[in-house]
């Protein structure tokens, strides 16, 4: 269970529009990854799966993924908490292209 | 069905109680401490199984019964005047929100100065919250508002809050013989609450957020068809009432021999009745007077005030409320109904009974006087003192 | 809900759900990593509340909406009368199984909602209160509240030669909540994520009104870069200037009692809003932290989460 992107057209119809403020949970329409000045990147040799960056991530973007971790892109505003809590070095803060 | 002497906030209490609310929330004020007290009592003899939550502020009756009212619960809260201005800020986030939740006000008037006596100035000075307003005018249609008023919010048309309002002490402390339906009969009535606009274990929701420039003013377009609507349900409602219990109500107006009259008086709430009686008395000396109580002032009765004043010479509007500065916001509203209906009525105000002042029928007469022979348009009245010189 | 030993909630066994994301927070934001972590804890069936404020503001934003679990925006005064409808409403129609819980900022907890606060308090309503403490009002650009410390630059309480930012004392939420006697109080700090998932753990499992203050740092309104934050949570405790304790059944309880403090000096000096302060303001900070450990190690028991 997770907030996913979702298509959202323009509403057209005005019946198109929920008739009150109520909507279903977790929908996304924008991604967060142009706030990014710098991107984190993992080392995976030199990562060992203890999983401190995923607990710490404020926008919970790193997940799980075979015993080690990866980030979601689309989520991740490039703080570098994960990099600064990595008791290994294996996450590097590099300029976002 | 049973006969019962009750106050309008008895009879209230009676038919909440008839409704079956999920939650109670309540802080009690004068006039209206008498509703909350029989619900409780009701709550303690078991005959009402709601969960009476004690609220520590009118702010916090209104949002606990959004709460409530946003896991689809059914809702009741009540206050007046001081209560009603301290929740203020919750009145447009549950009509926005479109919880139909169900508010008791007795009105009374506004401090400064403090009073607890009864004006319309509080309800009013809410008019543009987006909540239904209804008045009554005697304990009877007190309790069946209690009913109606949940059946005709919930409707998917409507999804709209609702405001009963009674006259503070003339309404909720006097006493009248009362036919109190049976639960049965109000079952086949009143339907049960079922929204989708609430907070689901079974599919989630995000509920009550910001809506930007880009999609707010459709949403808000919305809600003002959904209040617009209430005008038909309302029909609906009293139809399948009359049904049930056999008692009918006329709609958004009630019209007191208004088919010939030649002036009109129109005015909410209890004072309707002592209009009533001055018009019997102008009649019997040859003038056709007649009185318009409104029973709905959201949504406003534009259609029934162009048809039923489209043969009128002139017409009255008597308020227990002023809007400073300009004139009666009830005379407001009726000037722009006769307007929007091509009508060119002259019309006049009468803004009296502030503060709990009584209203003579030697006041309603001069009034009546007043709309026959013209003159200023907006006046007060009832002064006891000597103010024009 | 995790049924896990409370002390044993890690990254491991915490569960893979996210229930807060997408959110348009600041980069490296407290806040929304203490809203992230217990909702992690309380798994789906946590129905949550928040008023005006940073979180609200950021996660419901039609057609962006950030909760994957039901969660509704009450008023800014609203959060516990809000939760305390939701809870009766629930219970009215039969259902149990849910977490009623409330994520509101130092300013709409301690100030604007401190009267609903109680209230519900007073009531012993079956709901828990987290307020995300990242000392000012940030969301509308970084205001004092009551939960400002002494010194803090603030926009309403600007530094200058004349006066030293914020003078009033940071008000002490959890003793006045304690102090209506709640089923269960406690403070935490995002920078001892496990002591707040364990806290948050215990409280969900408990009835009564359960009430959880977590000092949740904010980059943008603290003068720190965006990935100190964590730094910060941590250092606020080892400095002695927050403390992680509880309260229950009449006692108070220090989960974590330092043997050393680190350096205040240091803290403080790290942040923006303290760059101004002087060596007098700093003493003077220094003994209120002595003065409070001295009445903490006298009268509360020692007890690890």
């Amino acid at each position: 269970m997770k907030p996913t992107l979702k298509k959202f057209k323009k509403p057209a119809h005005i019946s198109e529009l929920p008739n009150g403020t109520y909507f279903e949970a977790g929908h996304l329409v924008t991604k967060n990854a142009g706030w990014r000045t710098k991107r984190p990147v993992i080392d995976i040799q030199k990562c060992k799966g203890c999983l401190e960056c995923y607990l710490y991530c404020p926008d919970g973007v790193i997940g799980k993924a075979d015993g080690k971790v990866a980030i979601d892109y689309d989520f991740c505003k490039g703080c570098g908490i994960c990099a600064k809590i990595c008791k290994f070095n294996a996450i590097d803060m590099e300029g976002e292209r | 069905m049973a006969k019962h002497f009750l106050s309008g906030n008895e009879a209230f209490a009676y038919g909440v109680r008839l409704a079956k609310p999920d939650v109670i929330s309540a802080y009690p004020i004068t006039p209206q401490t008498i509703v909350v007290e029989r619900l409780a009592e009701m709550v303690e003899d078991g005959s009402l199984k709601s969960e009476f939550v004690h609220v520590e502020s009118e702010h916090s009756a209104l949002s606990c019964a959004m709460g409530a009212s946003a896991v689809g619960a059914r809702a009741f809260t009540a206050t007046s005047s001081q209560g009603l201005l301290y929740m203020a800020e919750c009145l447009p986030y549950a009509s926005g929100g479109r919880f139909p939740i169900v508010m008791m006000n007795a009105n009374r008037s506004t401090a400064l100065p403090w009073n607890i006596y009864g004006d319309q100035r509080d309800s009013i000075l809410m008019l543009d919250s987006g909540w239904i307003q209804a008045y009554a005018e005697t304990a009877q249609e007190s309790l069946d508002l209690a009913l109606l008023a949940f059946y005709i919010a919930e409707d998917k048309r409507v999804m709209t809050p609702f405001m009963v309002n009674l006259d503070g002490f003339v309404l909720t402390h006097t006493y009248e013989v009362v036919d109190v339906p049976s639960q049965d009969l109000v079952e086949k009535f009143l339907p049960p609450y079922e929204t989708e606009n609430m907070l689901d274990m079974d599919s989630p929701k995000n509920l009550g957020y910001s809506v930007g420039p880009d999609y707010n003013l459709e949403f808000k377009y919305l809600e003002h068809i959904g209040i617009q609507n209430a005008a038909e349900v309302i029909v609906e409602a009293e139809n399948r009432f009359a049904e049930v219990f056999g008692r009918r109500y006329t709609g958004l107006v009630d019209a007191y021999i208004c088919e010939d009259a030649e002036y009109i008086m129109i005015t909410l709430g209890t004072i309707a009745g002592l209009c009533r009686e001055t018009a019997d008395l102008l009649r019997a000396e040859g003038i056709k007077a007649g009185v318009l109580r409104l029973r709905y002032i959201r949504p406003f009765p534009n259609r029934e005030i162009g048809e039923i004043l489209k043969n009128s010479k002139a017409v009255g509007v008597l308020e227990k409320d002023i809007s400073f500065g300009n004139e009666g916001t009830i005379y407001t509203n009726v000037n722009s109904a006769l307007y929007k209906a091509g009508l060119d009525v002259p019309s006049y105000n009468f803004i009296g009974g502030l503060g709990g002042r009584d209203i003579s029928k030697e006041n309603i007469k001069k009034a009546y006087e007043h709309i026959i022979n013209g003159g200023k348009k907006v006046n007060f009245i009832g002064l006891e003192v000597n103010a024009y010189e | 809900m995790n049924k896990i030993q409370v002390n044993k909630l890690n990254a491991r066994t915490l569960q893979d759900d996210e229930f807060f994301y997408g959110h348009k927070a600041c980069a490296g934001c407290g806040g929304s990593l203490a809203v992230r972590i217990a909702l992690k804890v309380l798994g789906k069936r946590a129905i949550a509340v928040l008023p005006a404020g940073c979180m609200s503001a950021v996660g419901f934003n039609f057609p962006q909406l950030c909760f994957a679990n039901n969660a509704i925006i009450s008023t800014f005064a609203g959060t516990a009368s809000m939760l305390t409808g939701i809870e009766a409403g629930l219970r009215a129609k039969g259902i149990d199984d849910f977490v009623a819980v409330g994520f509101a900022g130092d300013g709409g907890t301690a100030d604007i909602g401190i009267q609903a606060l109680l209230g519900a308090v007073d009531r012993g309503d079956n709901i828990l209160y987290i307020c995300y403490d990242n000392e000012a009002y940030m969301n509308t650009g970084i205001q004092k509240s009551s939960l400002t410390p002494f010194g803090a630059r603030t926009t309403t309480t600007p530094a200058g030669r004349n006066i030293h930012g914020n003078l009033r004392p940071k008000k002490n939420v959890f003793e006045i909540v304690s102090a209506a006697e709640p089923a269960y109080a406690a403070t935490a700090s995002i920078g001892y994520l496990k002591d707040y998932m364990a806290k948050v753990q215990k409280a969900s499992e408990k009835k009564g009104f359960k009430y959880i203050h977590v000092i949740a740092p904010c980059p943008t309104g603290w003068g720190t870069q965006t990935d100190e934050t964590i730094e910060s949570a941590k250092a606020i405790v080892d400095s002695g200037l927050w403390y992680l304790a509880e309260y229950e059944n009449n006692e108070y309880y220090i989960n974590h009692n330092p043997e050393q403090f680190s350096d205040v000096r240091e803290y403080l000096k790290s942040q923006g809003r303290f760059k101004h302060l002087t060596e007098d303001d700093i003493s003077q900070i220094v003994s209120q932290r002595d003065l409070k450990w001295e009445l903490i190690r006298k009268s509360w028991k020692e007890r690890k989460i």
